[in-house]
């Protein structure tokens, strides 16, 4: 008995510069499993329809970050995404909006890599313990201080969905704050004043309006909105501390 | 073919942001909205300061300021700008817990207590607002 | 690198945009919907103006204008350069928000400090 296979629409936003200025829709007919999620059909239409389809994806299973990309508008991973769970009609799948497109759906990610390193994300000490002193130790308390923010996988849906960022190309951006924040709430750390620095920038933290799509689009809730508006509250306090009591340390 | 594209040159694509870029999704419609109710607190403590200065220049002028509340457009406008006020209120204690990390006997306060103690903030502000208004105390 | 000096302005908004948010509302409704349409017996002029002459209420309205005033200026500073993209404009549109806000809390303090 011949068995009819439903199929779905994929409009996927090409961009081949050695063809053609400007980005083009194509769009492909591919099979809709119920299990399949969008990565699935993009890996489809690689293999057997168009080979030179462009795209990044690697653990398939939402902790490596590679795959995000804007389904239907959003920025989410694809590997997370059930095609059938999608509202009817074709699926639109653009490359990750608010960073420059190299080809097809890939993006070029150094600004935040170079934003990223610039807050330090890594235990600062002044003084290093020796190892014979043994491990720093750290209640379940502390640990769970910094513990969302620990959980990003730098998959840049926060920077996409962030329109400040979009409009303001020196803002350093959900993840890189988020990021700083594990590090400047996690007990071993004592490097929060070189971080501030940074943060204290105009592009830092003061850019953000806490439009809060950041934490909206998190597939990990890491919640970056939350983690700004703390340390700008943080950040203002010390200001008016240091701006009242100089001779405090600062 | 693209006659400009230099091969081994690739050109990346940058997409310019739109100056309704606000109006494409909901989030940053009701973002932009949220915003733009600090009109309605700048026109309402003018409006405060207006009065306070009518009241002082005499019984005259604050009758005629008074006629001024009561006419029908400026009243409709003004029932705007309350919904516009208790808009900001909702939005901004809302989003309280996010900025503020309140911690009793070493455990993390959930987010609703935050919120709710918030929410009992503004009603007991909002009584003894109206009671002073009404003439209490 | 020099630091930003906005903590300054975003300490003087989220207090303002607190106590606006707390009182501003009761406020509103009753003074300008609940008098005006006679649901409550309106306070005579010289009623108001013996609400308004303690000096600590008029402090507390002053504080009110004042952060309400700073509120509306880093707030609407913002949302011009970023709903209409004028971040080319920073020091003109600086100047105007904060500048006005200023203006205006001199005229507040002039108006309560002589009242009545």
């Amino acid at each position: 008995m011949p068995q009819t296979t439903e199929t779905i629409s994929l409009e996927v936003l090409r961009y081949r510069p050695e063809e053609s200025a400007e980005p083009e829709w194509q769009t492909y007919e591919i099979p809709l499993r119920r299990d399949w999620m969008v990565l699935d059909g993009l890996n489809h239409v690689k293999d057997t329809l168009d080979g030179s389809l462009s795209y990044r994806w690697a653990c398939r299973m939402g902790v490596c970050g590679s795959c995000g990309m804007m389904v239907n508008g959003r920025p989410t991973l694809t590997c997370a995404t059930y095609l059938a769970a999608l509202p009817p009609g074709p699926v639109r799948v653009e490359p990750l909006s608010g960073f420059p497109v190299i080809r097809d759906l890939v993006v070029d990610l150094r600004d935040f890599l170079d934003k990223l390193r610039s807050v330090k994300p890594w235990l600062v000490r002044d003084e290093e313990k020796p190892l014979a002193d043994g491990e720093y130790l750290q209640t379940p308390e502390q640990l769970a201080e910094y513990k969302p923010y620990s959980m990003c996988i730098n998959c840049l849906l926060c920077y996409s969905a962030c329109p400040i960022y979009a409009l303001e190309p020196d803002f350093i951006g959900p993840a890189a704050i988020a990021l700083a924040q594990r590090y400047n709430l996690d007990s071993r750390d004592q490097g929060a004043a070189e971080r501030l620095d940074v943060l204290s920038q105009h592009q830092g933290i003061w850019a953000c309006t806490f439009v809060g799509e950041c934490s909206a689009v998190c597939p990990k809730g890491v919640d970056p909105a939350g983690a700004i508006q703390r340390y700008k509250v943080g950040a203002t306090a010390q200001w008016w501390r240091s701006l009242l009591l100089p001779w405090g340390k600062r | 073919m693209n006659p400009a594209y230099q091969p081994y040159h690739p050109k990346w694509h940058r997409k310019r942001m739109p100056i309704f870029w606000w109006l494409g999704q909901l989030p940053y419609v009701k973002f932009i909205t949220r915003e733009l109710t600090s009109l309605a607190v700048g026109y309402a403590v003018l409006l405060l300061l207006a009065e306070v200065w009518a009241v002082a220049r005499g019984a005259a002028a604050h009758a005629r300021f008074l006629g001024f509340l009561a006419a029908p457009p400026v009243l409709a406008f003004h029932i705007f700008v309350c919904a516009a006020l208790v808009f900001h209120s909702v939005t901004w204690l809302n989003l309280a817990p996010k900025a503020l990390v309140l911690r009793l006997g070493g455990r993390r306060l959930p987010d609703w207590m935050v919120v709710a103690g918030h929410y009992f903030l503004w009603l007991v502000a909002s009584l003894v607002v109206v009671w002073y208004l009404h003439g209490g105390f | 690198m020099r630091r930003s000096r906005e903590p300054f302005f975003w300490a003087l908004f989220s207090s303002g945009g607190m106590l606006a948010a707390l009182v501003l509302p009761a406020l509103a409704i009753y003074l300008w919907v609940a008098r005006p349409l006679g649901w409550v017996q309106a306070p005579t002029s010289a009623e108001m103006a013996a609400r308004m002459a303690p000096l600590l209420v008029r402090l507390v309205l002053f504080v009110l204008i004042a952060l309400g005033l700073f509120h509306w200026a880093h707030r609407f500073r913002y949302t011009l350069y970023d709903g209409l993209q004028l971040s080319h404009l920073y020091g003109l549109i600086a100047t105007i928000c904060y500048g006005g806000a200023t203006v205006l809390t001199v005229v507040a303090a002039w108006t309560l400090w002589r009242f009545p």
